[in-house]
This record gives structure tokens, sequence and C-alpha cells, in this order.
């Protein structure tokens, strides 16, 4: 086990694999990998790539590995596809996008299904983001699967995320006012040779002219692209680094990347905790017991459970 | 819980007949399994590259031009160079059954021709659950 940790700080391809594999399939020897890893975290930029489905978000990261990589950086990405509700599998495409990079040495492309979980991103993403790290990517980029309102994990997770919107989607756009639009710190208009998309970009302008109405300073950044055609992509890379450049210097990178380690750590505390009551208490035997006095009405949801917890705490000797 | 499998299908080659390819991606999909699929035109280099950062337990292989005595051997001795030997390799497409034994020799495990039905692909994968189960 501390052999793969040791692989994958090598930067050994099978080892990163497989250490995302454990990960995924929720190995118990994942606790102890992640822990090995952890040390050696923190280097890489961690991009998150979001927007409806079909908005180009892989051919722009096609282009804009093809761009990073003649500055000699290593880039990974994570490819996240929605796995099938009544299957459970998946077919995960992202990769075809990207394939041209598939034989070279500095680009780590992973496809994961996101197996029920809800945000846009995979249970396993985040813990997929370290390894990467660790085998010192200096760039991961996370594509997420195709969003609407409530797919914003994404946003915890990365240190920039990156808005691809595309013209003709009409009400569709308005409609993701109220959630994606608030996610986005750089704002991509892609396909911009297409009708409408001058009139998206004024339509983000004016949206984000309100959002940032009192400072005009925070305003964020709108940049039109032709991905398939690689057109402005390089102008993208640009507003990116210039972006990053100032959430390093002004503290608010640091202040995001200890936000998600606090909300990790409540998340992991909360579910250790959950599962010891589970298995300690016996939860889901006294369970069915306690349904049963409320469905028949002998009991009030919450006076039994205020009741139960008031017992369990005394049993713990917490009260 | 079971393993979720997650199986690559690949096409090698220069024929660009999908068709097949998709389909049997689509179903094994709809089985369960978590799909890699890269598209047309790969190079035995790409596929071999792929399926290891994928951790792949199965690589599908589709051809339909004439090339499955060169290229699917490739793909098994590259995966052999890269000590990638516990994935396993099967193929399919329009291969003469003449050809078949030779390719099962070079370490293809099993060839579905025209015509199989998809539960036979299944039930070879789920007769190996136990080899990719690490």
């Amino acid at each position: 086990m501390i052999d793969l940790a040791e692989k994958v700080l090598k930067g050994d391809v099978r080892a990163i694999a497989r250490a995302i594999s454990w990960i995924e399939n929720n190995r118990p020897e994942k606790e102890h990998l992640i822990d090995a890893l952890f040390p050696h975290c923190g280097n890489a930029q961690v991009w998150g790539i979001t927007g409806p489905p079909g908005a180009g978000k892989s051919t722009l990261l096609d282009k804009i590995i093809e761009i990073e990589r003649r500055k000699q950086k290593k880039i990974a990405v994570i490819a996240v596809d929605p796995s099938s509700p009544f299957s459970g599998g998946a077919i995960l495409g992202d990769r075809l996008r990207m394939q041209s990079h598939a034989t070279d040495e500095g680009v780590f492309i992973r496809s994961m299904a996101s197996r029920g979980h809800l945000g846009g991103v995979a249970q396993a993403t985040s813990g997929a983001i370290k390894v990467l790290d660790a085998a010192g990517f200096d760039l991961i980029a996370i594509e997420t699967i195709g969003v609407g309102q409530t797919e914003i994990e994404v946003v915890g997770l990365s240190d920039i995320v990156l808005l691809v919107l595309v013209p003709g989607l009409g009400d569709e756009i308005q409609a993701m006012k109220a959630g994606v639009m608030e996610i986005g710190d750089i704002f991509i208009v892609n396909k911009k040779d297409r009708d409408g998309a001058l009139k998206l970009k004024a339509e983000i302008e004016y949206v984000l002219g309100i959002q940032f109405a009192d400072y005009p300073e925070k305003m964020k950044p709108i940049v039109m692209t032709v991905a398939s055609m690689n057109e402005g992509i390089e102008e993208l890379l640009t507003v990116t680094d210039d972006y990053f450049l100032k959430i390093s210097n002004d503290g608010s990178l640091q202040d995001k990347r200890k936000t998600y380690l606090k909300s990790e750590i409540r998340q992991i505390f909360m579910q250790k905790v959950s599962a010891h009551v589970n298995h300690k208490y016996k939860f889901e035997n006294r369970l069915d017991e306690w349904v049963d006095e409320v469905y028949q009405k002998k009991k009030r949801p919450y006076s039994l459970i205020n009741e139960k917890i008031n017992l369990f705490l005394r049993e713990c000797n917490w009260l | 819980m079971k393993k979720i499998i997650r199986i690559l299908i690949a096409k090698p080659g220069l024929d660009g007949h999908d068709r097949g390819a998709k389909y049997v991606a689509r179903a094994l999909k709809d089985a369960g399994y978590e799909v890699i699929y890269t598209g047309i035109r790969q190079t035995p280099e790409a596929i071999v590259k792929t399926a290891i950062q994928e951790d792949v337990d199965f690589i599908g292989l589709s051809l339909l031009s004439g090339a499955h005595n060169e290229l699917f051997p490739k793909v098994v001795r590259l995966l052999h160079e890269q000590q990638a030997d516990d994935i396993i390799v099967l193929g399919g497409g329009v291969i003469p059954d003449a050809d078949i034994p030779q390719l099962k020799a070079s370490g293809i495990e099993t060839i579905f021709t025209p015509g199989t039905p998809i539960s036979d692909v299944i039930q070879f994968i789920e007769a190996n659950r136990e080899r990719v189960s690490r």
C-alpha cells in the first residue's frame, strides 16, 4: 500500500490510475493512501470546466492542453460523465475529443462516472485531485457533467471555475442565471461564430453588471472563443493566468482552499460519526420499531426523535 | 458491493465503421459497466496508454478493415511491455474464422464475430469477474 503511494509520488502512471480506482471503489486502503499523499499536495492549479451539455467543454480543454503543453506543463484531466440511474453503467466519452494527447507522456486523462453522486462531479473527484496533485501535475482540469442549476460542487474543488456557455440555448441561459451564473470566475462564450454570440455576451455582461454594480473591480472576465477552430484560446489562457496571479496575491486562493478543506473534514467527520452510531447503537434495527410507532400515530415524529436522542446521549454519558 | 467493471471500447485501424462499437458500448452501459469510448482510428499505442490511465479491466477492440492480424496482437504486446497483462483483451468485427485460432494464441482471449448476441459478451465478462476483482 505504502508502495502504491511511493509509486504515485514518482509519477508512475499505472500507480496513479490504480490509486484513483481505489478511491473510486472506496477501498479501505484509501485513507492511508490519501494520508500518505497529502503532505505532497498543494502545488497544482485546479481548474473546473463547467457549462451545459454540448457547450464544447471537452474541445476547449483539448486546445488548452495543446497550448499549455508547449510551456512544458504536466496536465491531468478528470472528465466526469453521468452514470445511468437504472443500470449503474456509464458511457464515458469526453476523452474522445482529447484523444490526440493520448500518447503524450505529460498528459493524463481519466474518465470518471458520477456513480449516483449529485453536484456535477463524482464522490471520488476530490480524492483523485489529491493523487494527481501529489504525482506532480502542474495543472489539473476537472470537466464536470453538463450542468443545470445545482451541479455546482466543482466550485469547492477548484481554484478557478471556467464557465463555458454557447449561443442558442435561449431561455435556458435565463434559467441558469440563479445557479450556474454565480459560479464562474471566467466566462467563456464558445462558438462565437454562431448567431446570437454577441447577444449572449451582452446578457452575461448585464447580469454580472448588476451583481458587481458596487464593486466594478470584481467584474469577471468574459472571453469569446471558437474552441474547434482554436480561436480565442491564447487570450483565454492569458486571462486565466492573470486571474490566478491575482487570487494568489490577494490571499483568496488560500482562503478558498482552506474553506474547501473545512467542508471536506466536516463531511468526512459527520459520515464517520453516523457510521459509528449506526454500528454501535444498531440504529437500523431500532428504526423499524420507531417507524411503526409514528406510523400508527402512537407517537409524534419530533417528540419520538427528541426522546430517543436524549436516551442515546445519556447512554453515551454525554448528558 | 460488487466492483464496477470498467471496459475500454476502442477502434484500431483506419476504417470508420463504428456502429458496432457504439452498439456494444451502449449495451455494456445498460448492463451496468463503465464504458470508455475513444472513437475511431486509434493506434495500438494510444489504446494501451488509454487503458492504463483509465485502469480498465477489459479492452474490446473493434475492427472491420482486415488489419486485425497485425493490430490486435500489437495491443496485447504493448500491454505486456507495460506490465499490464492483467487487462483482458477481446476482439470483434469481421474476423474470418480461419484467423481466430492465431489471434487467440497471440493473447486475444475471445473474438466475437457479426451476429453475436450481446448476452454472449456480457456472459464472457461476468465469467471473468473474479479475475479482474483486484
